[in-house]
């Protein structure tokens, strides 16, 4: 095979895997995290917004970027009226406008109403908002590129029961609203008023019986279908592989709140995040050897889903050494006086390789893909 | 395959087993049908099958059920599914996955069968039951059929040698019902499969069985060759009441045969009545007549997002009508039905009803003009109790107090009154359903599938109560697949195909002249258009 025929199967049309995707997000938000710089903020959305414009797929819930962009924006309003009309005049103060200013009690320190509206007080709350608002859009392009649930369904072969249920109870949330309206509709058909608290308890009892009856039989064909059928692995051994990638697991949150929080938690961070991933990483590895289940077509893990991880990692990394380099530039909040907002080049650099998979990874699949099949294909059964 | 030896079910608070010393066997590559009235403990057998009675249900059970050799005392229903696949009513309350394939392959994928071997499989499934396009779906998006038939297709991946289906056709369409069964019977006689099969619809059935039980109620069971069964049993399709009627022994199964012995029948019967008889005058539209215009619709179109439900629908309707809306799933029969009584907003055209635009009227005032039975008659139910659902139904519709307690011991007198709604059969909670949208009196009643999951008798009954509606003023419109209730009750049939109305007139015309909604008894006796059983009996009686 030449090289270009390898790179032709490699770039195929198909959907990467769902946990690269999440993967490049979270460290892309990681880096967002570090940084209150605009300019740095919104080019990590950029990249963000790029990468989702290139390879979402046409599934329902790859519109969900735009959806979280437009949350972080409303976030970002909220945020900077609040600073306006509420929260403290940051120090500098060069005053924009005078508000007529209510008297709070003394107790009330800190918070004030109305008065001054100083420049340095809206910038930053925009600065923190963009902050924000660049976490969520990394948290939607996440969404936008990899269903979810997809990401369930590769889960190790030791979390793959707690995979299954978190699928199912996913599924049940949409099927109460569709009974709810289904019930609300008969309820307008027994000629009874809507609204109201007694409208609501009719509504959720029949709702939430009928959410009963039907996860009982869900179960009940889970079980008639073989679900959790025991290998012939030992209860204790069980139990250890278990506790193990809790442990792991648990490691794991700890660590990424340390990252991702910042200084709350010096100790924490990489040490531990990587020490959860080594103990999970066990802990499934063996219970995944035991297990007698089989995956059918699981999702392939070659070279782009490597580029991605890589491309992310690689901007979070320049975001953050940079952070340490030029604290000034990467964190304005705070500074006075005022200066134009610039980024150092190898922040944007960075950035730029985080918006490479938007050419790296192979392209999802047309949907038309599906529907067009040979004609003679006709299903046998279909005729008979 | 599967031996059942002096088994007896009982559930806890039961007061009498469910089953009651059953014995039964049913031998590799047969299938079995199992009939019965609703609680005669149909769904207990089946489940008892492959081990969710006692496993899963609680409950005891006394003797034993083996299935391939494994007793299912000793086995787990999950034990069993390499040798059982089970199929369930409701097929989307078993849904785990998301797309068509990934549903298909998750039985597999815990019964541990090698990758290669999967995707063989499911590839195969595909084509056997007509899926492929379907490959990639949202499971959600499928219509009723094709859910039917990934059910049996996710139950066959894991190749059982036993398949049981509880109605697995109750919710189909005429067609859609065919295709099931075609797929079914090709699973038995190529793959030597062996089916468990519990179905309402005899006349879709009984012709392919090999074995029927008949489950008598008090927990007992018979069992025999069809025809053996059938010549008794009390529960029987068309066809077979025909014969009876008729005096043929023993008696025919399948249209085929029942039409070979049909022409001294014929000879027997006076002059049909011409068809057509209902509209004197041959011009008038359908809808037109004497009496009072209770509802109209005017092209009506209607769009849910960028799906159109409804096209250009035209429609009239006079009290004393019995109208039957048929057509195959998705065509826009409960769209048709939800748009009369405002449930929905049309895009344009012009609903109404009793003189109200019923998306403009309170529900108050609305009731009165027009009541809907939804397809699932338990959504409008929420009491604890039949009593209280009945009073709350009485100060609902402001009747005095009992009226709905009256009117349900008319259509269904067995209902205890402090059972729970829920705890009722599929045929009583339809009844009560009934009883409490008949409480305000609307001039218009609307059914959604009201026989589903309905046995033999509960569907005479019904067929009773809106005769006696019809009878009394009432407009009834039902949105149906059955066509033999349709043969029996309605006085004129509209045909819906892609949200337009294809065909609408006098039952006995539209019926006869389609192959796939002619009733048993027209097939039978055509050319002579005959519908129904009782109507044969009646002529049969006035000749002497």
């Amino acid at each position: 095979m030449t090289p270009t025929q390898r790179l032709h199967r490699l770039l195929e049309p198909r959907l990467l895997h769902p946990g690269a995707w999440w993967l490049w997000a979270l460290a892309l938000a990681a880096a967002a995290t570090r940084t209150t710089n605009p300019v740095v903020l919104l080019a990590v959305v950029a990249a963000a917004g790029t990468v989702v414009a290139a390879r979402r797929s046409t599934a329902p819930w790859s519109r969900s970027f735009v959806a979280f962009v437009v949350a972080g924006g409303v976030l970002l309003v909220v945020r900077m009226a609040f600073a306006a009309l509420v929260m403290d005049t940051a120090p500098g103060g060069t005053v924009l406008v005078r508000l007529p200013e209510v008297a709070l009690p003394g107790w009330l320190a800190g918070v004030r109403l109305g008065g001054a509206v100083t420049a340095e007080g809206l910038l930053f709350a925009l600065y923190q908002g963009l902050q924000l608002l660049a976490v969520l859009a990394c948290v939607g392009a996440a969404n936008a590129l990899a269903d979810p649930r997809r990401l369930l369904r590769s889960v190790p072969g030791a979390f793959y029961e707690v995979g299954v249920s978190l699928v199912v109870a996913l599924t049940y949330a949409p099927r109460l609203v569709e009974d709810a309206v289904r019930v609300r509709a008969a309820q307008r058909l027994r000629g009874r008023p809507q609204p109201g608290l007694r409208g609501l308890a009719r509504t959720a009892v029949p709702v939430l019986e009928g959410g009963l009856a039907s996860s009982l039989d869900l179960a009940a064909a889970m079980d008639s279908r073989g679900f959790a059928r025991a290998g012939d692995v030992p209860v204790r051994f069980r139990r250890a592989t278990g506790l193990l990638v809790l442990a792991g697991l648990v490691g794991v949150a700890v660590g990424l709140f340390g990252l991702l929080g910042g200084n709350t938690l010096p100790a924490s961070g990489a040490p531990v995040v990587a020490l959860g991933v080594a103990l999970a990483l066990v802990g499934a590895l063996l219970a995944g050897r035991r297990s007698r289940r089989t995956r059918y077509r699981p999702d392939p893990w070659t070279l782009p889903e490597w580029a991605t991880v890589v491309c992310g990692l690689a901007a979070a990394t320049v975001v953050l050494l940079a952070a340490a380099r030029w604290p000034a530039a990467m964190d304005p909040v705070g500074r006075v006086p005022l200066v134009v907002p610039a980024a150092p080049w190898p922040v944007l650099a960075g950035l730029l390789v985080a918006a490479a998979p938007a050419v790296l990874t192979p392209a999802p699949p047309l949907p038309a893909a599906a529907l067009r099949r040979p004609v003679g294909a006709v299903p046998a059964g279909a005729g008979a | 395959m599967i031996r059942l030896d002096r088994v007896t079910v009982t559930y806890p608070e039961a007061d009498r087993p469910a089953l009651d010393d059953v014995t039964l066997q049913v031998d590799e590559g047969e299938l079995c049908l199992v009939v019965g009235p609703t609680g005669a403990g149909k769904s207990t057998l089946l489940r008892a099958v492959n081990g969710l009675v006692p496993h899963f249900t609680g409950g005891t059970l006394a003797g034993t059920v083996s299935v391939a050799g494994r007793d299912t005392r000793t086995h787990r229903p999950r034990d069993l599914a390499d040798v059982v696949g089970l199929v369930m009513q409701d097929p989307s309350a078993g849904f785990v996955a998301d797309v068509v394939e990934d549903e298909l392959a998750f039985g597999m994928e815990w019964l541990g069968v090698p990758p290669a071997v999967m995707r063989r499989r499911v590839e195969e499934t595909l084509d056997l039951l007509g899926l492929a396009d379907l490959r990639s779906r949202p499971l959600g998006t499928l219509s009723g059929g094709q859910r039917q038939r990934v059910a049996i297709g996710a139950a066959l991946t894991a190749h059982p040698r036993v398949l049981v289906l509880d109605e697995p056709t109750s919710a189909l369409d005429p067609q859609g019902a065919e295709d099931v069964l075609a797929a079914l019977q090709r699973l038995v006689h190529d793959l030597g499969l062996t089916v468990v099969i519990a179905e309402h619809r005899l006349e879709r059935v009984v012709q392919y069985a090999d074995q029927v039980v008949e489950l008598t109620g008090q927990g007992r069971l018979r069992s025999g060759s069809p025809a053996q069964v059938m010549a008794t049993c009390a529960i029987a399709p068309p066809v077979v009441e025909l014969a009876r009627l008729a005096g043929w022994q023993p008696p025919p199964l399948s249209v085929r045969d029942a039409r070979r012995r049909a022409d001294e029948l014929r000879l027997r019967l006076p002059t049909p009545p011409a068809a057509g008889t209902g509209a004197a005058d041959p011009q008038a539209l359908p809808g037109d007549g004497p009496s009072e215009l209770l509802a109209e619709v005017r092209e009506l179109r209607l769009r849910y997002g960028p799906v159109p439900a409804l096209h250009e629908v035209d429609l009239r309707l006079r009290a004393g009508e019995v109208l039957a809306l048929m057509g195959r799933n998705g065509a826009g029969k409960s769209s048709l039905l939800g748009a009369l009584v405002g449930l929905v907003r049309p895009q344009t055209g012009q609903v109404s009803v009793g003189g109200l635009d019923p998306r403009r009227t309170e529900p108050q005032t609305l009731v009165r003009a027009v009541g809907l039975v939804p397809q699932q008659p338990g959504d409008l139910l929420y009491a604890t109790s039949v009593a209280a659902e009945c009073a709350q139904a009485d100060s609902d519709a402001g009747v005095p107090t009992g009226s709905t307690t009256r009117l349900l011991s008319k259509l269904a007198p067995e209902v205890p009154a402090e059972a729970h709604p829920r705890d009722l059969s599929e045929g009583q909670r339809l009844l009560l359903a009934l009883a409490v949208v008949l409480t305000a009196r609307p001039r218009l009643v609307l059914l959604d599938e009201p026989t589903r999951g309905l046995d033999y008798e509960a569907k005479r009954r019904l067929v009773g109560v809106l005769r006696d509606l019809a009878g009394a003023g009432h407009g009834v419109v039902l949105a149906t697949h059955d066509v033999e209730l349709v043969a029996e009750v309605a006085t004129r049939v509209a045909v819906l195909a892609e949200g337009e109305v294809v065909a609408d007139g006098p039952a006995a015309d539209v019926l006869a002249a389609s192959p796939a909604f002619a009733p048993q008894v027209a097939k039978i006796l055509a050319p002579d258009p005959w519908l129904s059983v009782p109507q044969v009996a009646a002529a049969l009686e006035m000749v002497g």
